[in-house]
């Protein structure tokens, strides 16, 4: 018996157009609470080690969003997070948690930085839009190899991701230390530097690098896929209920690679631009651990690539305060990730109130109840 | 009151001694999840030695009240006596130890351990060390002492399903229990299993040395093994009485109450060539050490045939290989003469569609809304060519078109599908599976879990397509509903179809045997 399962029975008078509307209130409210809950937690963590919580915040706020200047800075680490992020959420809603998006990244930029040398002469015409797709490809076939792991092997994805993600990392160090290195970086190993024709340059008027539009384009484009065609419908099918999928005949294999690899396509850009915009070229600093922070996004966003543009933005801000915070009040470097790991926590935990908050039944009465 | 143990332990040390059956009675019990009364005021009474059958649809409350008796819940209000007395059974364990037990539809034994080992570790008493060599001289004596037995050194999960269902009746008097709750006892028996051991608990009533208030849906069972009948229905009590006063239209209609179920469609004549045709197919089963071997199987336009079977026996993998879930080592699948993989686009072009067994976990993604789950088959279909671009309004028409037409109660269209009652989520995906033309319509245990009205209405829609030409295969673990739909029975024993009849030399006792795998 399901008692109170269905909500049309007696004693229920529950209003139906109210019913959508409580779908979407629940994916605001609970992200947002889970937030606060880490940045409560997060706030005790700093009593016990004898700091203001309050100076703390005012901090964040004050580099990260509090002048043009600190604007500029957090729009810049925006950019990898967005695409960092589309990795985790885009297979995400076939089902897939990838939690390896790093190592694509990573992959990206060094493809980026090994292959402008061999195209210094091209024109940037057709030379920079070549390095994009290069850096998407491999980031591609990187993820898509997990799914297609995980569709033919059962090889679980989230182990295999974050274990290709290290394979990646040594592969970086071993091409940049190696057979790609610049003999003129001595201190540390890069690649040879971007010919300046084929670095991208800021917005215009902005100190802010392309990457950010694209970025956002990125999130837009994911957001139509998934919610406005029919091969979004198709994977939104498959990842809501596999065997209904597979009943109604739909290629679930064809999805879960082709899903993964558009998500690790993404983050292969996003170490394009860490190369071409940032660091001019690849080396050890492109495993700097926007993958990782770009899978606390999307968990934030629900996985909704639209969410994730202005998470992105809040979570790059708290980055982007990152070394003022270390300096004015004496923290150690791995304060963010200790926030960051409360925020994640709290959010994980949110979970399990999906569904539980009776808000249609709870408005219906008036909000008596 | 005292939670120990101490009566059981008495009661099984001296086989010998004093074993009566205990009585119970319900008195103005009522149960209240919030709004919702699931349990009205019902007084019922089992006297010591009574086999007293509980009917009611689902729904109706009979989980809530064996659940107010075995203290699993607490009744809002109304009382329990136990021979007679207070019962004030606290919990679960409160219920033991007053001699109150249950029996579940599905076995509560661990496969690997022997009979013997069960019933030793089912004790709340079990010594730190086991001295096996009293414990089964003990054993031993406790089963010479009983009507019917079974082999004590034997593995459960070599003992057939009968033989399991009578160890946790076993295992029940072991622990001393004189009143036994027996929740759907047959559900995953064969006919033949399923009356030996209702007769051997039958026998234990008359001896006096139990009492069994036995929820059922089957009423050749209750006619045959019950004295007494109490029926609910909507939470309320709405009569019962002497089983041998009431017919089984008589129990029906308290049942049902006002409610009445559509009329089953007639049977007509039709004919037509083979649709579907498996030859020679092999797989490997969910365990992956046996096989499921389909020598030949054939359903024709017009025509439902009926797989007859108890569950586990290979239907499942049956399912997946129809539905493509499971490679073929070897064989041919065809429909209409084509090699068939039910690919998206070979469903569509052969007309192929589903009704797999509990829609709501195998054929809906629960938290999307009634409206998707609807347009699961027609979401890329143009007018000429496939869309790309997803058509929400045309969606949510055909939905609130198809909602209409097959009675589905939601509140919305825009509500997840996982918020609707089991028959209306089946009401959705047979709306969904049967619009427009269907060829072949593979089914399994549609009515499982649903109410009579339901039922009667899914049935009849299931006929309907027969009678307009669908090819029909139907597996059910529902004898009764295979022999009222199908055309032709099969029955599948051990992953393979070891036996065919027409429906009209259908013979029970003939199709149980070869659904034991017996014959």
């Amino acid at each position: 018996m399901a008692i109170g399962a269905d909500i049309t029975g007696p004693g229920r008078p529950a209003r139906a157009w109210l019913l959508p509307l409580a779908g979407r209130v629940e994916g605001f409210v609970l992200p947002v609470a889970a937030l606060l809950t880490g940045f409560l937690a997060f706030a005790v963590f700093l009593l016990f080690l004898g700091k203001s919580p309050v100076d703390f915040y005012a901090l964040v706020y004050k580099a990260g969003f509090g002048t043009a200047f600190s604007w500029t800075n957090t729009l810049s680490r925006a950019a990898p997070l967005l695409f960092a992020a589309l990795c985790v959420a885009i297979p995400a809603r076939l089902g897939l948690v990838v939690i390896g998006g790093e190592g694509a990244i990573v992959l990206g930029g060094v493809m980026t930085g090994g292959l402008a040398a061999a195209l210094a002469g091209w024109p940037a015409l057709i030379a920079m839009p070549l390095l994009a797709i290069m850096a998407a490809v491999v980031g591609g076939l990187w993820i898509g190899a997990v799914g297609a792991l995980r569709q033919w092997r059962g090889v679980n994805e989230t182990i295999a991701s974050l274990l290709m993600a290290y394979i990646a990392i040594a592969l970086m160090n071993h091409l940049v230390e190696g057979p790609l290195r610049d003999p003129a970086s001595l201190n540390k190993p890069s690649t040879a530097p971007l010919a300046e024709t084929l670095k991208v340059g800021d917005l215009p008027g902005w100190n802010v690098h392309w990457g950010l539009v694209l970025g956002i384009l990125g999130c837009i484009f994911a957001w139509v896929l998934i919610e406005r065609t029919t091969l979004g419908f198709s994977a939104r099918i498959a990842g809501g209920n596999v065997r209904a999928a597979q009943v109604q005949g739909l290629p679930v294999g064809k999805l879960v690679i082709g899903f993964t690899a558009l998500g690790g396509a993404f983050a292969g850009l996003a170490g394009y631009f860490e190369v071409s915009a940032v660091h001019g070229s690849a080396n050890a600093s492109l495993a700097s651990g926007y993958g990782y922070t770009g899978i606390l996004v999307a968990f934030l966003a629900r996985h909704n690539p639209l969410a994730i543009i202005p998470v992105a933005l809040l979570l790059a801000g708290f980055e982007a305060s990152s070394g003022l915070v270390q300096r004015r009040m004496d923290l150690p470097d791995a304060t963010m990730l200790v926030l960051q790991g409360f925020v994640f926590v709290a959010i994980l935990a949110s979970e399990t109130f999906t569904g539980r908050i009776d808000l249609v039944g709870w408005l219906s009465k008036g909000g008596r109840a | 009151m005292s939670a120990e143990p101490d009566i059981p332990v008495a009661v099984y040390a001296k086989p010998d001694g004093a074993k009566t059956a205990v009585g119970i009675e319900t008195v103005g019990m009522t149960m209240r999840f919030g709004s919702f009364t699931a349990l009205d005021n019902v007084s019922i009474e089992v006297r010591p030695g009574s086999f007293h059958a509980l009917l009611g649809e689902n729904g109706a409350g009979k989980s809530t009240l064996v659940k107010c008796i075995m203290g699993f819940y607490h009744a809002t209000s109304g009382n329990l006596l136990i021979d007679g007395f207070d019962g004030g059974v606290t919990d679960p364990r409160d219920a033991h130890a007053k001699g109150l037990g249950m029996v579940y539809q599905h076995f509560t034994l661990v496969p690997a351990l022997t009979a013997a080992e069960n019933l030793v570790i089912s004790r709340a008493d079990v010594p730190a060390v086991i001295d096996w060599d009293a414990e089964m001289k003990d054993l031993t004596a406790f089963m010479n002492a009983m009507p019917f037995r079974v082999p004590l050194t034997e593995p459960v999960h070599r003992l057939a399903a009968g033989e399991k269902q009578k160890l946790e009746i076993l295992k029940q008097l072991y622990l001393g229990r004189r009143f036994l709750i027996l929740d759907e006892p047959t559900s995953v028996l064969t006919p033949d299993e399923a009356d030996e051991v209702l007769g051997h608990v039958r026998k234990l009533c008359e001896a006096g040395e139990l009492s069994v208030l036995m929820i059922s849906h089957k009423f050749r069972e209750v006619t045959a093994f019950a004295d007494e009948v109490s029926v609910l229905r909507r939470g309320k009590y709405v009569g019962g009485g002497l089983v041998r006063d009431l017919s089984h239209q008589d129990m029906a209609a308290m049942m049902m109450g006002d409610a009445k179920p559509v009329d089953p469609a007639p049977r007509e004549a039709t004919e037509g060539a083979a649709v579907l045709a498996l030859e020679n197919v092999r797989a490997r089963d969910r365990s992956g050490l046996k096989d499921i071997a389909i020598d030949a199987l054939s359903v024709r336009a017009g025509e439902i045939v009926g797989i007859a079977g108890i569950s586990g026996n290979g239907q499942m993998e049956l399912m997946e290989i129809l539905t493509g879930q499971r490679p073929l080592a070897a064989g041919r699948m065809t429909v209409h003469g084509a090699p068939y993989h039910a690919t998206r686009a070979e469903e569509r072009g052969l007309k192929v569609r589903y009704l797999p067994e509990e829609p709501l976990h195998n054929a809906c993604a629960p938290r999307m809304t009634v409206a998707e789950n609807i347009g699961f088959r027609s979401f890329e279909t143009g007018r000429d060519k496939p869309r790309f671009w997803l058509a929400p309004g045309e969606m949510k028409r055909r939905a609130e078109r198809l909602v209409a037409e097959y009675k589905v109660k939601t509140a919305s269209i825009e509500s997840p599908i996982a918020s609707l009652s089991g028959g209306n989520v089946q009401r959705a995906v047979l709306a969904r599976e049967l619009e427009g033309e269907v060829d072949l319509l593979v089914i399994s245990n549609p009515c499982f879990g649903l109410d009579f009205t339901a039922v009667a209405e899914i049935r009849r829609r299931i006929m309907t397509a027969r009678n307009q030409g669908a090819a029909v295969l139907l597996m059910s673990e529902d004898l009764d509903e295979i022999l009222e739909l199908a055309d032709r029975v099969l029955v599948m024993s051990e992953g393979s179809l070891v036996y065919e009849c027409t429906a009209a030399e259908a013979d029970i006792p003939t199709i149980g045997h070869h659904m034991g795998g017996h014959a």
